[in-house]
């Protein structure tokens, strides 16, 4: 198989309160022997906060930052949902509508860039398990995590809205009975828990303006991870993580039970699977600490 | 007209069974059938209730997808039962099937509930066009096929209630308008001819209104009308702040906050957007904040990372900015 090669779009997150996910991406990328040329000039995808106010400006940086994978001629990755879902949203909405791409373009030429629509744009997740392949991953295992029950915890944004996703999926993901995740899992040698809250929303992104409903989704996700014997979490969205990793505590006194399980990056179980060190994956950085490497 | 031969296979059904003025819990009865690639979920619970028990009861009237009755549950999945074929809930979910009320906590009779709140929420949103029409016209009030196109679809709601019961949000916050009273305030602030000036106030409160939508596209994944009601959403709160409605609270910094941090790294501060989005009431987030600065998950102001090429993104903030706050 020719190396792969992708241009990544680490998001904020990666640079900032999720340090362990940028070190685990790169670590799973050098196993892997996946090469990840850093988008250093991509700007925040706007997080759909950007979009709430100013929706001609989020596509302009959106349409920037693709516009930088195009020029190295490289499929996007990005290592978050919410990133995901924004850039691969600008990318929908302009390829269709030529007019809207004109007018961006008319803008971005002003800094002397293009946006074309020639770039894909895929989650992490997606590129190691579309184009990397489950099978060659598991053979690639050194440390099963065989005696682990581990929860899937799939982040809106990866999943809905379907019709969006497909684009720049090979195989269709169902946002109501995902198995992307859970085949990684399997992949790394876990037991998948199946619970009711894993393709159900964390709560990340009304945490200031409506805590208790932000508190009470994170709550019952880990309760329903933890009341199916799940010894862990398992999320390929650094959003969904600070929520379910920090924020344990309103999260408990929300839902009146105390709740707290570790939660990986999707990078860090197949780092772990693969033989990579806890340091390389910065597993210290987690406020719910992993106890069981 | 489909060439496909018509297959059939063997489904198991677990329905929700319930009578309010009876029983004193719901429970499940299981049925079993061979189910044709043709048949649609109504035609399942018309089977329940012809061949199995006439007591079983759901509201249908036009079998069409227009009048809005028929939504019920699969596996946990809002569904226009007339509409959803059969086919595809068993890709979705192979041959085990479980039936059940848009919201088993409001059932009434089986699949029927009482669906007040939907109604309630829909009434609230002034859910339609208010207008000083002359009473003796002379010719016709006409919209610009431009114009209607701005509803994005909107009018196409039959308030079957699927995305109702599918946000998360209305389960916990009973004050929370919902996606399809959003769908509907959008429908009439986007026509050119309605001059409501209460509306978009009234769906931008704190509580009840947009901002407490947590973005998770369930109502967008369910629409049997493809309403898209998230985009809606969206664009009720960028109304808000074109109309300069948006209060200064710490939902609408939030989203204006994105704009100061790019601005200034390119990239999100996020320390700085809690900060301006809070203000004083920072201080409830400081024992998180102390727990994941001593994990490293903290980056200090003099840390912050700046993206490359920063003066292209100011340059594009200054000449594309399309709002003011
Ligand atoms: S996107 Fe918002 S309105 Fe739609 S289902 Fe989710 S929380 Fe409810
Ligand atoms: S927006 Fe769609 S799902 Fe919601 S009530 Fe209207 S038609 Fe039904
Ligand atoms: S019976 Fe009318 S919409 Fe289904």
């Amino acid at each position: 198989m020719k190396k792969l090669k992708y241009a990544l779009f680490t998001g904020c997150t990666a640079k900032q309160s999720t340090p362990e996910q940028m070190m685990s991406t790169l670590a799973v990328a050098r196993k892997l022997d996946i090469e990840l040329i850093e988008l250093t000039e991509a700007s925040c995808c706007g997080a759909s906060h950007l979009q709430d106010y100013d929706d001609f400006l989020s596509l302009v940086l959106n349409a920037r930052n693709i516009a930088y994978a195009e020029k190295h001629g490289l499929t996007m990755v990005t290592i978050c949902n919410t990133c995901q879902l924004n850039t691969a949203m600008t990318k929908h909405r302009l390829d269709r509508n030529p007019e809207l791409k004109a007018k961006v373009n008319e803008k971005l030429a002003e800094v002397g860039l293009e946006y074309k629509g020639t770039s894909n744009i895929i989650h992490f997740l997606y590129a190691i398990i579309d184009d990397f392949g489950l099978d060659k991953i598991k053979k690639m295992v050194v440390r099963p995590l065989s005696e682990f029950n581990i929860a899937p915890f799939y982040g809106c944004h990866n999943i809905r809205p379907s019709e969006l996703h497909d684009e720049s999926h090979k195989q269709k993901e169902n946002p109501y009975n995902p198995t992307s995740l859970d085949d990684l899992i399997i992949a790394c040698g876990g037991m998948n828990v199946d619970y009711e809250e894993k393709n159900k929303c964390c709560g990340f992104h009304v945490e200031l303006q409506a805590p208790h409903t932000a508190a009470v989704l994170t709550g019952t996700a880990i309760a329903g991870a933890t009341d199916q014997n799940a010894d862990m979490m398992v999320t390929p969205c650094p959003l969904c993580h600070l929520k379910l990793d920090t924020q344990t505590k309103s999260a408990s006194e929300a839902i009146g039970r105390e709740v707290s399980l570790p939660v990986l990056h999707m990078q860090q179980m197949v780092g772990l699977a693969l033989g990579c060190s806890p340091a390389e994956l910065g597993l210290k950085h987690h406020v719910t600490d992993v106890n069981f490497v | 007209m489909s060439t496909n031969k018509i297959t059939t296979q063997k489904v198991n059904f677990k329905v929700f069974r319930f009578n309010a003025d009876e029983d004193y819990l719901p429970y499940y009865e299981d049925y079993s059938m061979d189910v044709t690639s043709e048949e649609v979920v109504l035609d399942i619970l018309n089977r329940i209730k012809w061949d199995y028990d006439g007591s079983f009861s759901y509201r249908r009237s036009c079998r069409h997808g227009i009048c809005g009755a028929c939504a019920i549950k699969v596996n946990g999945r809002s569904t226009l039962a007339c509409k959803e074929s059969m086919t595809t809930m068993i890709e979705y979910f192979g041959n085990d099937l479980t039936i059940e009320p848009l919201s088993t906590k409001r059932a009434i009779k089986d699949m029927i509930i009482d669906k007040g709140d939907f109604w309630e929420k829909h009434a609230a949103v002034t859910p339609y066009l208010a207008a000083d029409i002359d009473e003796n016209p002379t010719c016709e009030n006409l919209v610009s096929p431009h114009d209607a196109e701005e509803l994005n679809d909107a009018d196409l709601c039959i308030q079957c209630g699927a995305c109702h019961y599918a946000c998360p949000v209305v389960e916990i916050n009973s004050d929370f308008f919902g996606p399809a009273a959003f769908a509907a305030a959008y429908r009439f602030e986007a026509d050119v001819r309605d001059s409501d000036s209460q509306r978009l106030i009234d769906v931008n409160e704190e509580k009840q209104g947009v901002w407490d939508c947590v973005k998770c596209f369930e109502c967008a994944e369910v629409c049997p009308k493809d309403i898209n009601p998230i985009e809606k959403i969206t664009k009720l709160h960028q109304m808000a702040f074109k109309k300069g409605v948006a209060k200064n609270n710490v939902a609408t910094r939030h989203a204006v906050g994105f704009l100061h941090s790019i601005k200034k790294h390119g990239m999100l501060d996020e320390g700085g957007l809690v900060l301006y989005s809070e203000g004083a009431h920072i201080v409830k987030h400081i024992p998180v904040a102390l727990q994941m600065f001593r994990k490293g998950k903290i980056v200090m102001p003099w840390n912050m990372p700046k993206s490359d090429n920063l003066d292209e993104i100011q340059k594009l903030i200054k000449s594309s900015s399309t709002v003011k706050f």
